[in-house]
């Protein structure tokens, strides 16, 4: 494929009044890995929803290429097609992993249920692939017929992240998808997504508001202030040379990254 | 190649820091800079502290944005320009073309110092044992005891986690390679273990762009010499 997997143009949102997020443009290229900074209620996640189809935008346009269709408009899709997307092409890592997971079911049919998604039919197969995933996320094999609920808040977020690209997505989403967790948990997530981000050569849209997380993972940065974004660039180069006010008050304010 | 053609041009590359905190007072560090590397040479940038050697290795690289000029970089048989290049093609010329040996290491949590230094031979599709293999060899030639190598460098010492560093930046044979102060921590003899293999990457035809404090170390490697000139601030105002 030649051009972008993924084009924002002139994304804006309002809630009542208020704009949460303004004007907002970029291409994702195949193999990329964008990451969205911002303080506390400057439209990180409003921004991403509007992306991954979740929330309609009042105005601008996102295009998605898929895999055998031609490109599509996100929002003019049907909600059948948009979900069937968003099951097969897709990945969405939620900051709360009970929102990203069926709480109701095993783990392996967690993992197992994106399979068949995908056309997997063979319960063995099925069942040994989730196992497999279990394992490369760091969670013993023999808890796959527990349900997530008697699960760890780190151990449930990796089993979200397991389930999200055991399908081998294209695109995936993340909103935070270490917040909440203590530092050796987020190590250990960081270091898997950025093996499976690599070996899979994937591409995504990570929100974060861990610079040292945007360092680590994302190869572009975009901050946002206020809705808009006020900054963007390679991720070193926004946070070694900061240009926006903004900006460089946030990599001022925090230990060296 | 032909041996002729240079590796990297840069002119009137110019560049200041605007500090928003201190009311948007402009430092202007480099002014209308030009230089040429072909493969085979090694360009020491000299000049006193503060001077802008490393705002300087930092622009060619992508890492600090340029406010104007060129930095073109013989990649493909053809040029491709670094100023105001998108993201994509700026980490296609790291990736491919231009290494960079910074100062300090940047420890990735859990990842061991073999892996570490072999990633960048990975990320280029290499086979994952073979380059095993190769950051093996280099961490041996750079004096790292073996029984490190499979330790994450966070708990190393300043001097072995630059090392870890200039093998991580070394396993790729790229055609250019920025070094800032690669000798800097290190003791008399790994220093000389730094020095023959950047002279190995030199006499094998990598354009090389360095900043050398230890005047020992740029006359082993160096031949020649880019006075970077400290900036000029105006009357008046405070340095
Ligand atoms: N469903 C909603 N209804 C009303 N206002 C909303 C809604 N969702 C978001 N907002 C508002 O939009 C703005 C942006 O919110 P958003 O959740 O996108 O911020 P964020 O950057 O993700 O913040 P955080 O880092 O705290 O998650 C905020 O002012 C928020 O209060
Ligand atoms: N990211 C930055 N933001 C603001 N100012 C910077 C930044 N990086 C460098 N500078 C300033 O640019 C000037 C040149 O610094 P630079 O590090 O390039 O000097 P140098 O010649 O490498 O010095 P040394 O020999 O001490 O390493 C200094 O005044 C420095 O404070
Ligand atoms: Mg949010
Ligand atoms: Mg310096």
């Amino acid at each position: 494929m030649s051009g972008p997997l993924l084009s924002a143009r002139g994304v804006t949102r309002r809630f009542g009044g208020r704009v949460a997020c303004h004007d907002v443009s970029f291409d994702l290229w195949p193999g990329e890995v964008l990451g969205i900074v911002g303080e506390s209620g400057s439209g990180k996640t409003t921004l991403l929803n509007c992306l991954a189809g979740r929330l309609v935008p009042d105005g601008g346009a996102v295009t998605y290429e898929t895999q055998s269709a031609g490109s599509v408009d996100v929002h003019r899709l049907s909600e059948a097609r948009r979900r069937l997307l968003a099951r097969t092409e897709w990945g969405f890592v939620n900051q709360d992993a009970r929102e990203g997971l069926r709480m109701g079911v095993s783990a392996g049919a967690n993992i197992g249920e994106r399979l068949m998604a995908v056309g997997a039919r063979h319960y063995g197969e099925i069942r040994r692939e989730a196992a497999d995933w279990m394992a490369r996320v760091e969670i013993d094999a023999a808890r796959l017929d527990d349900r997530p609920g008697t699960y760890s808040g780190g151990m449930r977020q990796r089993l979200q992240i397991a389930r999200n690209l055991v399908s081998k997505p294209r695109l995936v989403f993340m909103d935070e998808p270490t917040g909440g967790l203590d530092v050796s948990v987020q190590a250990r997530i960081l270091d898997l997504l950025r093996g499976l981000v690599g070996g899979l050569h994937l591409s995504a849209v990570l929100v974060t508001h861990d610079l040292g997380v945007a360092r680590l993972l994302t190869h572009r940065l975009m901050v946002m202030q206020g809705g808009r974004v006020v900054e963007q660039g390679l991720t070193d180069q926004v946070l070694d040379d900061p240009q926006h006010a903004y900006t460089q008050m946030l990599v001022a304010s925090i230990l060296p990254v | 190649m032909t041996a002729s053609q240079p590796a990297l041009r840069v002119c009137g590359l110019a560049k200041s820091f605007t500090v928003h905190a201190q009311g948007g007072l402009s430092l202007p560090v480099l002014h209308d800079v030009a230089l040429t590397v072909s493969p085979g040479e090694c360009l020491a940038l000299v000049g006193p502290s503060g001077a802008g050697k490393s705002t300087l290795l930092r622009s060619l690289y992508g890492n600090y944005r340029a406010d104007a000029g060129s930095i073109r970089v013989r990649q493909d048989e053809g040029w491709i320009e670094l100023v105001g290049a998108e993201p994509r093609t700026v980490l296609d010329v790291r990736h491919r073309t231009m290494g960079f040996v910074s100062q300090f290491l940047r420890v990735i949590p859990r990842v061991p110092a073999v892996d570490v230094v072999a990633e960048p031979l990975v990320r280029r599709g290499a086979d994952a044992a073979e380059a095993r293999q190769r950051a093996e060899f280099l961490l041996a030639m750079l004096g790292i005891p073996a029984r490190l190598w499979a330790l994450p460098p966070a708990t190393f010492s300043g001097g072995e986690q630059q090392r870890v560093n200039i093998a991580r930046s070394l396993i790729v044979d790229y055609p250019i390679l920025l070094l800032d102060e690669p000798t800097a921590s290190l003791d008399a003899a790994n220093r000389d273990g730094v020095v023959e293999l950047i002279s190995q990457r030199r006499d094998a035809g990598a354009a090389i762009v360095g900043i050398f404090h230890d005047t020992a170390v740029r006359d082993a490697v160096a031949t020649r010499v880019h006075e970077v000139v400290p900036p000029v601030t105006p009357s008046g105002a405070a340095p």
